[in-house]
């Protein structure tokens, strides 16, 4: 395909930094001159844990192996490379650790680039002290909070807009790696900085920002898009692959709860009159997409300590006690609870939690199932203790594993044993265990005022 | 089969992808689509999917409710906030990934 003259060509490389990508795809995504590459590496999608424990996803391993190609193929190009949500989360942590994997691969690789470095991450007064001021307004669904909450955070990401990544490229940083930062403001920061309108620059960003997911091949790999003026068109970067109207169109159902008004830092993205037409089997085309600018409003995340968690899985076979779970799981956590008075400071329900479901009768829809109450030929059980210490939670674990197992139904005279546990020990020390607690936005902001940034030469010779 | 209709379908049996999945830690989300527009028109006729029968079968608020019919993507979208946090005790399924079973066993006329 042609560029067009007015137009900027996006890459993006693969849905997630760590993904993977076919190398037949970047090297014919190589070739087709993108003017920028853009790839997030997380979200707050696979739970609190990433922010609240500042780790990340993806293994470093899975990082090395796509960051290294992206170096090598940003370096054959020299355009910008703009990696967001480093470390899953994108706290500080998570930008220092992209950082030093990336300085490393560059040592390796023999490659010359400026570095630029956004980090995001807030201290719990600041938040603290916006609450009080009534900046921050929780988000649809978000649990009020206080300012006791936000203390309890141990950490807190602001998330960038295309402005903070544009701080970044007037400064001619050819690799950027930014803590949290909205997955479509990787891409749309250059085609905005060069002048195309926002209703085309977004809404391609929302459709490129998981790579060929949108595309007839779901898989980890690249969508090559083009901007310009009234539009914008996608295809795959893999040559059996397509991106057809239907698919492009859907998209923007994914992870979304409203799949017509998407929400940025800068405003409202309105794909409600978008038309997509098919320019080949392999390309589509999509104009009418309309960007209504709003006051700048930044979101919050954060993440506080749960608890240690051990966990126990098994089985249950016996139908006498499958057809009366509810009364046998009731009796013994009643005792339960004088076992965590005796053994531990704590109160159940309190500082100690037990939670027992049973896999096979209501356990993934919990209240919400429309078959309740049904009584299988055979049932699991997850055993979930949460305690403010890990040995207390293995202590309280231990007890009711093993009370369980042998605890008495009245059809049998005598010792049962009533739970196949498959390990031994049975019980599994999870660490802590983290929760969401801030999901707020801060108003009455500008783009930059809440991030930090740093620039580096690296230099190979 | 007796009494029923033999035009009759299910929705599971209609639609090419039925799924949930969490949209942010405090909402769900669920997509049906379709392959093609006469599928999608037909499930869009018979109304069965609206904010009554979706309210009921999770058990949530009217009101909490966005549904949206989307021609172009020939695809019936609907999302309210989670019975609970993402993550907090209890959690069940932190993608939400296994909540649309309900939807499946919608008689399609």
């Amino acid at each position: 395909m042609t560029k067009c003259v007015d137009g900027i060509r996006v890459f993006a490389p693969t849905g997630a930094l760590g993904m993977g990508f076919l190398d037949e795809s970047l090297a014919r995504a190589v070739q087709m001159k993108p003017d920028v590459i853009a790839c997030d590496a997380g979200s707050t999608d696979s739970g609190p844990h990433y922010l609240g424990a500042a780790k990340p996803k993806m293994s470093e391993q899975a990082i090395r192996r796509d960051m290294g190609r992206l170096l090598k193929a940003r370096d054959s190009l020299k355009v910008p490379l703009i990696i967001g949500s480093c470390g899953t989360s994108g706290t500080d942590t998570g930008v220092d650790w992209m950082r030093d994997i990336t300085l490393a691969l560059a040592t390796e690789n023999n490659l010359t680039f400026k570095l630029g470095l956004a980090y995001c991450e807030q201290s719990s007064d600041q938040v603290a002290k916006w609450m009080l001021d009534s900046k921050i307004q929780a988000l649809p669904g978000a649990p009020a909070t206080n300012s006791d909450d936000a203390a309890s955070c141990t950490h807190i990401v602001a998330m960038m807009g295309a402005e903070a990544i544009q701080h970044l490229l007037e400064q001619d940083c050819d690799v950027i790696l930014a803590g949290r930062t909205t997955d479509t403001a990787l891409f749309a920061a250059l085609p905005l900085m060069r002048g195309l309108p926002p209703g085309p620059v977004w809404h391609c960003a929302k459709t490129i920002e998981c790579g060929a997911v949108c595309s007839t091949k779901m898989r980890a790999d690249g969508l090559m898009a083009d901007i310009d003026a009234s539009g914008f068109e996608v295809e795959p970067t893999a040559l059996d692959a397509g991106c057809t109207p239907l698919g492009v169109a859907s998209h923007t159902l994914y992870e979304n709860a409203d799949p017509i008004y998407i929400t940025e830092p800068s405003g409202v993205l309105d794909t409600g009159n978008a038309q997509y037409l098919a320019i080949n089997e392999r390309r589509t085309r999509v104009t009418g997409s309309g960007f209504e600018h709003k006051p700048y409003s930044i979101k919050l995340e954060g993440a506080a300590p749960l608890g240690y968690q051990t966990v126990a899985v098994g089985g249950i076979r016996d139908p006498y006690i499958l057809r009366q779970l509810e009364p046998w799981t009731a009796e013994m956590m009643e005792a339960f609870e004088l076992r965590v008075a005796e053994l531990t400071p704590y109160t159940l329900g309190d500082e100690v939690r037990i939670d027992i479901s049973y896999y096979g009768r209501d356990a993934v829809m919990l209240s919400g199932e429309t078959e309740a109450d049904k009584v299988n030929h055979e049932n699991g059980i997850l055993i979930v203790v949460t305690a403010p210490e890990q040995e207390t939670a293995n202590t309280v674990a231990r007890f009711v594993t093993h009370a369980a197992s042998h605890w008495p139904i009245p059809e049998w005279k005598g010792f049962i044993s009533g739970i196949a546990f498959p390990f031994s020990p049975p019980e599994i020390d999870r660490g802590m265990a983290y929760r969401f607690v801030l999901h707020h936005v801060v108003t009455d902001i500008s783009p930059l005022e809440l991030f930090r940034f740093k620039t580096l030469e690296v230099k190979n010779a | 089969m007796p009494e029923q209709n033999s035009t009759t379908t299910t929705l599971g049996e209609l639609a090419s992808l039925v799924r949930s999945k969490n949209a942010g830690p405090f909402w769900v989300t669920f997509d049906v689509m379709f392959d093609t527009d006469d599928d999608f028109q037909r499930v869009v006729d018979s109304q069965l999917i609206n904010r009554e029968w979706v309210a009921s079968t999770w058990q949530i608020a009217r009101d909490e409710i966005v549904l949206v019919e989307l021609k172009a993507a020939r695809a019936i979208k609907f999302s309210f906030p989670r019975q609970q946090v993402q993550g907090d005790p209890g959690e069940s399924d932190q993608y939400s990934g296994q909540q649309y079973a309900p939807l499946l066993a919608l008689c399609i006329a």
